[in-house]
């Protein structure tokens, strides 16, 4: 049976595992190294990238997560979506590199600058109500990069073969329909 | 774009969960904190225990002094205002802070009423010692609950009973007829429409976080494993003589809370806690978590 980690070292895991369970799927929290052993996936949540930066390289490791992602699929939300990327300018924030897209850490502003948008899917007609916090943005993308989600013309959620991420938090909604896309498209 | 619903407020605090909020008084502390792995820092002029030997009003900190630390880091930045002084709110809101804290640790402003949230774009923390003061908060629009616990102390007796206080009161609406809810609710002095969510979710609508008293690894551990979802530290790290080593066990211990293996590694080799007082010996005038109701 298809298991799905989410990594719990800090922030809004809670919420993706509850999306995952509502979905019938096996869904664990992980924070060590062994945990990623029996995983068909894995999604990295929203939280301060500062903070899974800091604690990263503990009981779980950088590399035990850049190689899991070698070949299995990883969903970023938000912060996942920073460390997932590259060329980030802020020194506080570390980042597996693992996708050709350039993110730039909370770039709307304070938390007064926050907010909820009907944003434009690839794969339905129906728009989905993304909720933005202290948000970061996809500035830059590489040819093998593939817009799944956008608003006013910006890419929001973003997939490069079988990793995904989104700048939004699909787990604050219960909308389950990213959270679908990415057991059907990105895990095997 | 919709800004500042109360889905994005509660969505700020969804993000801190599992992370440790940390009280700092100028720039120095700030990147002390952030760089131990903080996921939040409170901006103020004084923490706790010096509030507790200076006397006096202790009010809004000097705009000045938050806007520093705001600067200096780039996690959230959180600040404290008096219960019901909603002109200080309105200055931090203006400032771009990123969550007040109403809080009873400050002299209050107003001893019948508190603010009226959900005026506010930015989301509010307010402190609880039972199930009743909560719900009372979360439907003047707290987007976050803590522990009122006794700030200043050092000592983790109170927080455990407003923890726990709370829970009971969340498993007894649990077990309740709906028949019952309505009498509940006026017992505890409680909405009606939020009393009838918790018994249904057999939680809080918001986060629900511990504070006050919280000074060492297992502190956290502790509260973490009664069920809280974060924890703030207020004089627990800068009043003990190693900070940034503290800061940094207990960041881990909140993570790693069941793990009797790691709160061991990270409580070993610390230096000396805050010494503290025992929140049992504080005379009633300099019980701060009877402020407000």
């Amino acid at each position: 049976m298809t298991q799905i980690g989410v990594l719990a070292i800090q922030g809004a895991f809670c919420k993706h595992l509850d999306i995952l369970h509502s979905l019938h799927v096996k869904a664990i929290p992980v924070k060590y190294a062994k945990d990623l052993e029996s995983l068909d996936g894995l999604i990295i949540p929203g939280g301060e990238s500062t903070v899974i930066t800091r604690q990263l390289g503990f009981r779980l490791s950088w590399e035990d997560i850049y190689h899991f992602a070698q070949e299995k699929a990883v969903f970023g939300t938000c912060a996942g979506l920073i460390l997932m990327g590259k060329g980030c300018s802020d020194p506080r924030v570390r980042q597996l590199g693992l996708m050709n897209a350039i993110i730039e850490r909370n770039a709307y502003g304070s938390q007064i600058e926050s907010f909820t948008e009907d944003v434009t899917l690839s794969f339905d007609t129906y728009p989905f109500h993304a909720v933005f916090i202290r948000a970061p943005k996809i500035l830059k993308i590489g040819k093998d990069v593939e817009i799944i989600a956008s608003f006013q013309g910006e890419a929001v959620m973003i997939q490069q073969g079988h990793l995904l991420g989104a700048a939004f938090h699909p787990e604050l909604t219960n909308d389950t329909r990213v959270h679908e896309y990415f057991m059907h498209h990105c895990v095997n | 774009m919709e800004k500042s619903s109360y889905e994005v407020k509660v969505g700020l605090a969804e993000m801190l969960k599992g992370g440790v909020i940390m009280d700092v008084t100028n720039v120095d502390q700030a990147k002390i904190a952030e760089d131990a792995g903080a996921v939040a820092v409170m901006a103020l002029e004084r923490i706790p225990a010096d509030i507790r030997t200076y006397g006096g009003i202790a009010r809004m900190s000097n705009p000045e002094i938050i806007l520093k630390i705001k600067e200096a880091v780039s996690i959230p930045v959180m600040a404290k205002c008096r219960i019901g002084h909603f002109a200080e709110a309105q200055i931090l809101e203006e400032l771009g802070i990123d969550f007040i804290d109403e809080s009873e640790v400050l002299t209050p402003a107003d001893e019948e009423n508190h603010i009226w949230k959900h005026d506010f774009k930015v989301p509010f923390v307010c402190g609880c010692r039972d199930l009743g003061e909560a719900l009372r908060r979360i439907g003047e629009g707290a987007a976050m609950m803590r522990t009122k616990g006794e700030a200043g102390t050092g000592d983790i007796v109170e927080a455990v009973r407003h923890m726990r206080a709370v829970n009971r009161g969340i498993r007894c609406l649990q077990m309740m007829d709906k028949e019952e809810l309505m009498a509940e609710a006026k017992r505890l002095g409680a909405p009606f429409s939020i009393v009838e969510i918790v018994a249904q979710k057999g939680k809080l609508p918001v986060p629900n976080f511990a504070a006050g008293g919280i000074a060492t690894p297992a502190d956290a551990s502790l509260m973490m494993q009664l069920g809280a979802e974060a924890v703030f530290v207020g004089s627990g790290i800068f009043k003990s003589e190693d900070p940034a080593a503290r800061a940094e066990a207990i960041v881990k211990a909140v993570t790693y809370y069941h793990d009797p293996a790691v709160l061991l590694e990270v409580s070993k080799g610390l230096k000396d806690a805050m010494i503290g007082k025992p929140a049992k010996e504080l005379p009633d005038e300099e019980q701060l978590a009877k402020r407000g109701w």
